[in-house]
């Protein structure tokens, strides 16, 4: 393994402190918490704050999509593990502005509990606290099943339509309406194609023989659903549009957004071969690419691999989508 | 009835940790089989932190709450506050007891038992830590009634909790991160019932170290 490592227990401190460092112009590390990245333009009074938290190693996100019109505060995790209820907590209070706050953040079991609990601590501060937990992963659990799903790269459209809204001066409740319609019109599927180390482990938590990949694989080393030979780019891309587009039943003349992001070791070029299969598929579905996404967006450390997500849009979402926002991971 | 006095008892969570730190490389072994390999590096962090800070010489009450308070505010992932809970449920459960005994420690254990499924909903079954957990609890409960000894009583509880963490090898997990493997998860031991499974062995060894 080679990597860019000093002592694997630092890393997640040293990435954040590294990151604030780069981006003081958008963001700054909580003064009380070295797990928290606010964003400089929150709080605001008088408006609904954002917060999210997952574990690291996902660079940029989460904390790429802290600023302007996106997420106000990020609670910071280990290496692809949630954050503390307190680290979630002191992110609730930072956001607030006085209008409530929503927590818009993945289906993994951590954060499930350490949000649960810190939505009950934060009771006594008065702070109002609504969730929407994302689950666009179409190969985690079947669609009857679909509260069973873990968030993917789904969630930076979650987080960029729930800020947008927040940004309206709209109400906690809309904020949350807004958001939990942008992820049920999310659909995402990750194909690996080589696994990634934790650095303190040292070794790969799973293996790709070579010639075959992983399809429906999750974005923390999870193993997907089936392993396949592999195939040509264009035939994936194929597959992934399938699998995302059978998933979603839409109607003809559906306006989309379509992400395409890297997993972290696939270099950028493989995901603009991938798109450009994709983009031609999905519009020979009859939908409408209103805007696209392709590069690092939702990585998994050093894994090989993308994901594919589609959003449908409204008239509702779409002008949140285009509403111009400041942080760094766009 | 026998027992050890609570005060000086927070040793015993220092021998707790010191098993889970010295198979820190085992459970992430284990875990990365169907997880990602990361349960020995943050339990062996989480239960290393709070050994360094606790007072050997005091309460089992106080131990257990120093090693809550880091497991839920400094290591978060699933297991943070899982075992944070169970900690913390079981320290207020002991209370100012004054001597841990087989009628404390089991309303103790079944505290624990409690909190963990407050937060996580998990059922015998679901290849999870509670498939150690709630069998050790059932035969501590058992030995008791039938009229064991506190020394057997802790060794029925041994032996439960690690043929509920064995149970786990053939079954699909059905919470947490391995869940989504489905039938890809069978055929391995389940890390939270492992780790699960040592804590509660080191707690009867402990023990019954001190009462002799």
């Amino acid at each position: 393994m080679q990597r860019f490592i000093n002592n694997p227990d630092d890393i997640v401190d040293e990435t954040v402190a590294g990151f604030v460092r780069t981006h003081n112009d958008v963001v700054r590390l909580h003064e009380g918490n070295n797990r928290v990245v606010v964003s400089n333009f929150a709080a605001e009074k008088g408006r609904v704050g954002i917060v999210t938290g997952g574990g690291s190693g996902h660079e940029p996100a989460f904390i790429g999509y802290t600023g302007k019109n996106m997420l106000d505060a990020v609670a910071v995790g280990e290496l692809f593990s949630s954050p503390t209820a307190k680290s979630f907590l002191d992110a609730i209070k930072a956001a607030d502005g006085g209008a409530g706050v929503a927590v818009l953040y993945g289906n993994y079991a951590g954060d499930n509990m350490n949000v649960k609990m810190a939505s009950k601590m934060i009771k006594k501060d008065g702070i109002e606290v609504a969730t929407v937990v994302a689950n666009d992963d179409v190969c985690s659990a079947s669609a009857e099943e679909r509260e069973k799903r873990r968030g993917v790269a789904g969630e930076i459209f979650m987080w960029k339509i729930g800020g947008a809204k927040a940004a309206t001066g709209a109400s906690l409740q809309e904020v949350i309406a807004s958001a939990q319609k942008a992820i049920d019109n999310c659909r995402s599927i990750g194909l690996g194609l080589g696994p990634c180390t934790l650095p303190a482990v040292g070794h790969p938590n799973f293996l790709i023989e070579p010639g075959k990949m992983e399809v429906g694989i999750g974005h923390h080393g999870e193993p997907g659903v089936r392993v396949e030979d592999l195939k040509s780019a264009n035939e994936i891309a194929d597959d992934m549009v399938k699998v995302v587009l059978d998933d979603h039943n839409l109607r003809a003349g559906t306006e989309v957004a379509v992400l395409v992001s890297g997993l972290g070791a696939t270099p950028i070029n493989e995901l603009y071969v991938l798109y450009d299969r994709m983009a031609t598929k999905i519009e020979e579905r009859g939908l409408k690419i209103h805007k696209a996404f392709v590069g690092n967006y939702f990585t998994s450390l050093e894994m090989v691999g993308a994901t594919l997500t589609v959003m449908a849009l409204d008239d509702e979402l779409k002008p949140l989508l285009d509403t111009e926002t400041n942080c760094p991971g766009f | 009835m026998q027992g050890i006095p609570n005060k000086g008892a927070g040793k015993i969570v220092a021998d707790i940790a010191e098993v889970i730190v010295s198979n820190k490389a085992y459970l992430s072994e284990i875990d990365g089989k169907i997880g990602d390999g990361d349960h020995g590096i943050n339990m062996a962090k989480g239960f290393g932190r709070a050994a360094e800070r606790l007072d050997p010489d005091g309460t089992l009450t106080e131990a257990m709450e120093i090693l809550s308070d880091v497991l839920m505010s400094e290591i978060g992932g699933s297991m943070g506050p899982l075992y944070g809970m169970m900690f913390s449920d079981m320290a207020e459960a002991l209370g100012d007891s004054e001597t841990i005994d087989a009628e404390s420690f089991t309303a103790m254990l079944q505290a624990g038992l409690d909190g963990i499924q407050g937060i996580g909903n998990a059922k015998v079954g679901d290849k999870t830590l509670m498939d150690a957990l709630s069998p050790a609890l059932d035969a501590l409960k058992a030995a008791n009634a039938g009229g064991k000894s506190f020394p057997e009583a802790l060794d029925a509880m041994k032996a439960a909790a690690a043929v509920g963490r064995d149970s786990t090898i053939d079954m699909v997990a059905k919470l947490g991160r391995s869940a989504r493997l489905g039938e890809r998860s069978r055929g391995v031991l389940d890390a939270g019932a492992t780790s699960c499974c040592m804590i509660l062995t080191a707690f009867a060894d402990s023990i019954t170290a001190r009462l002799d």
